[in-house]
């Protein structure tokens, strides 16, 4: 809304960059970048699902693609991202339902706890789908 | 103007009040958020064990009537949800109408078609499933 020509000084919304970084803060930036990270990663589930239905011919190229590095990345990041999204979720809802776990300091040790859940949850699936 | 308008003669004019839809989008967030809570766990563990073997596994996987219905319901929820969650993100970075209408339309279009096109997939392998 920054029209020209505007003589009155308005006041400004603090800048990301003026901001000491903090848990809870990180949390909730990666809740919305994991949210579109899925949302691009969910093309991938349904190129999965329609290759399936095709058929054979149809689906070798895309597991081709999944069983590369790249596409073994993706998958990876994928996990993350889905833990991530789901640990942190389950806190919004806990906000907004029972509105718990306000306070400051609670706050932050549960933001560390989702980022290390997400990434111990993720290195134990694809463990388990890999060696077991 | 009555004394209790809260908005102010500027905030009429440009028009830019509450479209009434924000509590219903609220709601519907959450809902389908707390459907997810049960069918991502079962999503996350079963799909990383089906995407890792051959055509045939992901088929059966897919054609089994338990699995085909988790499916469903869990693409249904979760392009629901990404639907409303772009919806807020679009709306929060983009302020030129024009682009902002263009891809609050095209993220519509997106998650339906990818809705239709991932259940109707499994409905195939599940039909086809000897």
């Amino acid at each position: 809304m920054a029209e020209a020509g505007r003589t009155d000084e308005r006041p400004m919304s603090p800048h990301i960059q003026v901001w000491k970084w903090h848990a809870t803060m990180a949390a909730s930036i990666m809740h919305r970048a994991t949210g579109v990270a899925l949302y691009v990663g969910m093309l991938m589930i349904s190129a999965w699902l329609v290759a399936a239905a095709m058929g054979p011919d149809a689906y070798a190229p895309v597991q081709a693609l999944m069983f590369s590095l790249i596409g073994q990345l993706i998958l990876f990041g994928f996990t993350l991202a889905i833990l991530y999204h789901f640990a942190n979720g389950i806190r919004h809802l806990i906000w907004d339902g029972p509105r718990a776990g306000f306070d400051p300091q609670f706050a932050s040790a549960v933001s560390v706890f989702n980022f290390a859940f997400a990434i111990l949850g993720a290195a134990a699936i694809w463990s388990a789908s890999h060696f077991l | 103007m009555s004394s209790h308008e809260l908005r102010t003669p500027l905030g009429r004019v440009r028009g830019l009040g509450s479209a009434k839809e924000g509590v219903t989008h609220h709601i519907r967030q959450r809902v389908s958020a707390i459907a997810l809570i049960f069918l991502v766990p079962w999503f996350v563990y079963s799909v990383s064990d089906a995407t890792g073997g051959a055509y045939e596994d992901a088929v059966s996987f897919i054609g089994h009537p338990i699995n085909a219905i988790l499916l469903i319901l869990t693409v249904g929820a979760a392009f629901y949800h990404m639907r409303l969650g772009m919806q807020v993100v679009i709306e929060d970075y983009i302020s030129k109408t024009g682009t902002r209408q263009a891809l609050l339309i095209l993220n519509s279009f997106v998650t339906i078609a990818l809705f239709a096109a991932s259940a109707l997939s499994v409905l195939k392998i599940w039909i086809d499933a000897p």
